[in-house]
């Protein structure tokens, strides 16, 4: 027969709290079985083990220049070094992370839309953030898989081929440079997330999501040029004195991509050698000892670039977020 | 037999968009085991408001409350015990119909073990046993409108609320869904609130229906109480047909006392009066010699009520059909 209705407090928050998390872990599971058995996913996962794989290629014929340079930290070199006119694994991941992250985000909520599962979902007993906190977290998950996967195939090539074993600053280097990296790939999860719930078609979604990257990652730096040298120009006779405004303003508004903030940080991180980021005045040239910075060192000189990194991924993510929750769901 | 324990219950609820009223202080009440049709025209506020009553949007002013729960504040716990059917219920194309059914089953929580046998009873019930370890990707209207019903199913709800169901579903389709919702609602008591245009298909089933026009419940009770009521009002249609037809049987009936307005449609004429007319028209049409081949009043089927509240609406429904018999006819006639 029929129930009496049941007392609307009683256990209200402990119910809540369960929804949310069987809610969670339902979706994540679904959205990340969804990526690892996507076509997508082995498209991109495939280009970036074969580019790798070429780039490491190209680092072991460089090898030997590299090495008779400075013969220290050979196994974070396999990262950096370029040859046969093959760009290096560390820059051929510079320019495919950010593809990464939008082609596992770019429909993320606009597929559910078109498919009328967004229905669905909205009328479950689960939270409605529930749903894109899973669909971020899973995409991160895979986007970690990924980065540390080529890691992995870098260090198992590289103890095959070159037969250097890494030492644990170089590991931990490795190790840092990866997960930047990923958060690097979050950032562009996030956006394509971003353009996903606000546009209706994924094709949209996915086409300014990836101007945006090729905007960033080859433009950018032009037109901060450009812009560098129309406030302080550089030629007549303030020249000399607005070299250094100029350089200034270039660096600083290079640096709104994210695409440069993440190649000045790994070139720090992945080289020891590498001392600073900025112009370095004569006087504090001098004197300096050759040597190479500690890891603590070489973090602490990008440690901005570390932080605003994260701190662009999580508001990118914020922003998608918010408009999501705020969105009508209408049937 | 379903007491009369009220289940769901809205007061004044009202939604507008900038300067439109989408639905307009809405009063409804519906108790356990019933199944309430909210039957009006597309664009009438009945999305909306199922749409409010599961807190996907919120009421511009005014409340809902499903067992207690205000729709608004709680949503999670007015959505664990309310299967909604959207309109346009999609599915997982890349999954089978069991991979939708299971995920469904663990967003809500349900145990493995729960699962399964609720896939296999539903799966059963809905009769989509052999298809059910295809991809959804490639079902028919038909099939994804099964699907839907099991899904809203898995969590085992007290309350179903579907929406425009019978929608693109052959007539086989659509007897079967509602034989379903009949045994849900007399066998397991469960409450019914089927939104729909299609009043013939949903007619059957429902205890009481609703007549949402403009975001407005014109009426509301039994089907035949609605009947009753527009006698009330004096409102008569009579169907009528004689031979030989055509400008003189017009030209005659305009002529018998009492008759408002003549209207064609399909193969009668609708006669239409405040008082009773049958008598005076059938005497009137053998006086003149005509042979009568069909006079019925109408009034107590729900098309001629439906129409009659969206006319009170000022809605001009139906106006399909009056162009095809005008087309027949030749022109609408008025008396």
């Amino acid at each position: 027969m029929s129930q009496k209705p049941r007392s609307a407090s009683a256990g209200k928050y402990e119910r809540d709290r369960r929804a949310r998390s069987t809610g969670f872990s339902a979706l994540y599971h679904k959205e990340l079985a969804d990526h690892v058995h996507s076509a997508r996913f082995y498209i991109v996962f495939s280009l970036l083990i074969l580019t790798s794989a070429a780039a490491f290629a190209g680092a072991l014929s460089g090898m030997q220049a590299a090495i008779q340079q400075s013969p220290d930290f050979i196994f974070l070199k396999l990262f950096t070094t370029s040859g046969n006119s093959i760009p290096s694994v560390a820059s051929f991941l510079a320019y495919l992370a950010p593809l990464t992250g939008i082609v596992l985000g770019f429909d993320a909520i606009s597929s559910e839309r078109t498919q009328g599962t967004l229905n669905r979902l909205a009328s479950q007993p689960i939270y409605r953030d529930t749903l894109i906190i899973a669909k971020f977290m899973a995409g991160f998950t895979v986007i970690l898989v990924m980065s540390l996967a080529i890691g992995v195939m870098v260090v198992g090539l590289g103890l095959v081929t070159v037969g250097v074993v890494p030492g644990p600053e170089e590991i931990a280097r490795a190790l840092i440079y990866l997960i930047y990296t990923a958060v690097y790939m979050a950032l562009w999860l996030a956006l394509a997330i971003f353009f996903s719930v606000v546009c209706k078609h994924a094709a949209t979604s996915a086409l300014i999501a990836i101007s945006i990257w090729i905007y960033m990652t080859l433009f950018h730096s032009m037109v901060s040029g450009i812009i560098g040298n129309l406030v302080f120009p550089v030629n007549g006779i303030t020249g000399l004195d607005n070299l250094l405004n100029n350089y200034l303003l270039s660096l600083n508004l290079s640096r709104i991509s994210p695409y440069y903030l993440y190649i000045e940080a790994i070139s720090i991180i992945l080289n020891p050698n590498m001392r600073a980021l900025f112009v370095a005045s004569q006087q504090a040239v001098s004197g300096a000892i050759a040597g190479y910075l500690s890891l603590d060192q070489s973090l602490l000189l990008i440690w901005p670039h570390l932080t605003a990194m994260l701190a662009a991924a999580l508001t990118m993510f914020g922003i998608s977020y918010v408009k999501f929750i705020r969105q009508e769901i209408r049937a | 037999m379903p007491d009369s324990e009220c289940i769901l219950k809205t007061r004044s609820l009202t939604k507008r968009y900038g300067s439109i009223t989408a639905v307009d202080s809405l009063d409804l009440e519906i108790n356990r085991g019933e199944v309430f049709g909210l039957l009006g025209p597309n664009g009438a506020g009945k999305t909306t408001t199922t749409l409010m009553l599961l807190g996907l949007t919120e009421p511009s002013a005014g409340s809902a409350s499903i067992l207690g729960w205000d729709c608004t504040r709680n949503p999670i716990s007015v959505k664990r015990v309310v299967g909604y059917l959207p309109d346009n219920m999609g599915f997982y194309a890349h999954m089978t119909g069991r991979e939708n059914l299971r995920f469904t089953g663990r967003v809500n929580g349900l145990s493995e073990k729960k699962i399964e046998e609720r896939i296999k009873e539903l799966t059963e019930r809905v009769g989509l046993s052999e298809a059910i370890d295809r991809r959804t990707g490639g079902y028919s209207k038909g099939m994804k409108q099964r699907l839907g019903i099991a899904d809203i199913l898995m969590k085992d709800p007290e309350i179903l609320i579907m929406d425009e169901p019978t929608t693109g579903l052959d007539p086989e389709g659509t007897r079967a869904l509602m034989e379903l919702v009949r045994t849900l609602s007399v066998e397991e008591h469960k409450t019914v609130l089927i939104s729909s245009h299609q009043l013939f298909q949903v007619q059957q089933v429902c205890d009481r229906v609703g007549i949402f026009v403009k975001g407005k419940l014109e009426a509301s009770g039994p089907i035949g109480e609605l009947g009753r009521q527009l006698e009330q009002s004096g409102m008569y249609t009579i169907e009528i047909m004689a031979s030989p037809g055509g400008e003189p049987l017009l030209d005659l009936i305009r002529g018998v006392e009492g008759v408002e307005e003549i209207e064609p449609e399909h193969d009668v004429l609708l006669v239409r009066s405040s008082t009773d007319t049958r008598y005076p028209l059938m005497k009137a049409l053998i006086d003149a010699g005509f042979r009568p081949e069909h006079l019925r009043q109408r009034g107590s089927d729900l098309d001629e009520i439906y129409r009659r509240y969206f006319d009170k609406g000022g809605d001009s429904h139906g106006t399909d059909d009056v162009a095809k018999a005008q087309k027949r006819f030749g022109r609408k006639v008025r008396a």
